[in-house]
């Protein structure tokens, strides 16, 4: 089986620290800030930053709209923290991407900021269940002024929960998590996405 | 990679990593001053990271005197009120009273600055002691690493704020970047000599000679005033820009603050960088530091 080729969105945000993450997960990695350098990925990941930003640079060259159609022909999707946001279907507090397009195609409801600011950011051992292999130990969690999963779709499978609330989830193609995988040395949530991506070459 | 400079993923738990793991999520974007909620609201709008709510841009501070302080603490709510995205507020160096203030506003983050005027003249906040995340300026690596050993999560160069003259930025980040290529180049046992000399603690003088970089996220500050200046300090390394006087300082402020976001995402692209200089009229006037007479040299401030 080949490498999958999995691109990091670099318009702003957590870009390096992903692109580390999948390397060691044994991922060929490459930025993205325009949508010609979609091509020939087989996975792509939204990192953690500002989501409003993000939005706003993506709007004048169409990078939503161009990530959409790349994922409907199968590219994978990952989304930390506002990469999640961009992912997710529904936005509640969300004045401030109005009018700006999004990614799209996760059937979950989020809220931004839902869990504070950054007084209220924490770190927490999740217990993770679904992911594949039967490693029992914790996912070392950073929560940073996080959004919270509000409710999920019938087709939204929980990877991770805390407090009773999903933070990790995955629907088909596409895996989000309100918390930041990518700043801690457990890369499992990496080598899964890498996996997802990668399905499609050994198929 | 267009971010190689930054902090390793293997960092601590608990505040030390949500607070310089916020500092990471505002990489490769601009912080811009604003001193009322409208003003907020537009940088947000144009797509600013954080906004930094103070009692006067640096301009204003320079041209009308007097001593300069933490912001009224109803004008830091009502910015809070106002965007969706973080914000950070200037306390006086040394002033720790004014950022226990700041932390009960719920601030995102804290800037102990230059930009006002000091409270101490000997020593800086105890960071360590709070647990709202600090950033502080410096102009050079032993300034930078003792700043984070009083607990700054983040570090911006100083460069001179209020002038809209980058050069002084522009020696900060050549300074630090210099200091660091030495360090990576010298031997395991010339580190002791190393951090004597850089004022700060071998520990951390070890980690930075290892990594080849700060253990927290370095933007650049002080004269950034064009997309042009944004893009040159990203090239010259930095993880992201903050915007003083530069934006609401001159004319049409929307458009230029947007178009700084704009050439800091694509820096490396002169193409998208000259698009985003076009159009924005008068940049603001602006101070050579060269005329400015070393006592208004706000750099100098902080030890």
């Amino acid at each position: 089986m080949s490498t999958p080729r999995i691109g990091v969105l670099a318009l702003q945000g957590a870009v390096a620290e992903h692109a580390r993450a999948l390397q060691s997960a044994g991922a060929e990695v490459s930025t993205v800030r325009r949508p010609s350098e979609l091509e020939g990925l087989d996975g792509l990941i939204v990192p953690g930053g500002e989501s409003t930003t993000m939005a706003r640079l993506a709007a004048p060259v169409h990078l939503m709209e161009a990530i959409r159609e790349r994922h409907a022909e199968g590219m994978a999707m990952f989304g930390t923290c506002a990469g999640m946001i961009l992912m997710a279907d529904q936005i509640l507090d969300a004045e401030a991407l109005t009018g700006f397009e999004r990614i799209g195609g996760l059937d979950v409801v989020v809220r931004r900021n839902g869990y504070g600011s950054q007084l209220d950011s924490f770190t927490g051992a999740l217990p993770v269940s679904g992911l594949p292999g039967a490693d029992p130990t914790p996912l070392q969690a950073v929560f940073i002024r996080a959004p919270i999963i509000e409710s999920v779709g019938s087709e939204v499978e929980v990877i991770a929960s805390w407090q009773d609330r999903p933070v990790a989830v995955r629907q088909g193609r596409v895996l989000a998590a309100s918390f930041h995988p990518e700043l801690t040395p457990d890369h499992r949530l990496h080598q899964h996405f890498v996996q997802i991506a990668g399905a499609r070459l050994s198929s | 990679m267009t971010t190689e400079a930054t902090t390793p993923a293997t960092e601590a738990t608990g505040a030390t990593a949500v607070n310089t793991g916020l500092a990471q999520m505002l990489k490769g974007g601009v912080i811009m001053d604003v001193v009322t909620p409208e003003q907020a609201r537009i940088a947000e709008e144009a797509g600013a990271v954080a906004v930094m709510a103070l009692e006067r841009v640096p301009a204003d501070i320079r041209a009308t005197g007097g001593v300069a302080r933490m912001s009224d603490p109803d004008l830091i709510s009502g910015i809070i009120e106002t965007v969706s995205i973080p914000v950070m507020a200037k306390a006086r160096i040394g002033h720790f009273v004014e950022a226990q203030i700041l932390e009960h506003l719920k601030v995102d983050y804290i800037d102990e600055s230059e930009v006002l005027s000091p409270a101490d003249y000997v020593h800086h906040i105890d960071k360590s002691k709070f647990k709202v995340p600090f950033v502080c300026g410096a102009t050079n690596l032993g300034e930078a690493l003792r700043r984070i050993t009083e607990g700054a999560s983040m570090i911006r160069s100083k460069g001179e704020a209020g002038t809209g003259d980058v050069s002084e930025a522009m020696k900060h980040i050549r300074t630090i970047n210099a200091e660091i290529a030495r360090l990576t180049s010298l031997a395991e046992d010339e580190l002791y000599l190393a951090a004597k000399d850089l004022q700060a603690p071998y520990a951390l003088v070890k980690q930075v000679a290892r990594d080849g970089r700060l253990p927290v996220v370095l933007f650049v500050a002080g004269g950034v005033a064009t997309p042009a200046d944004a893009a040159l300090m990203m090239q010259m390394g930095a993880d992201g820009v903050f915007v003083g006087s530069g934006i609401f300082k001159a004319g049409n402020p929307a458009e230029r603050a947007a178009a700084i976001v704009k050439a800091t995402t694509y820096f490396d692209d002169p193409a998208v960088v000259t698009e985003a200089s076009k159009g924005l009229g008068e940049a603001m006037v602006g101070i050579n530091v060269a005329d400015l007479p070393a006592p208004h040299r706000l750099a100098e401030r902080g030890w």
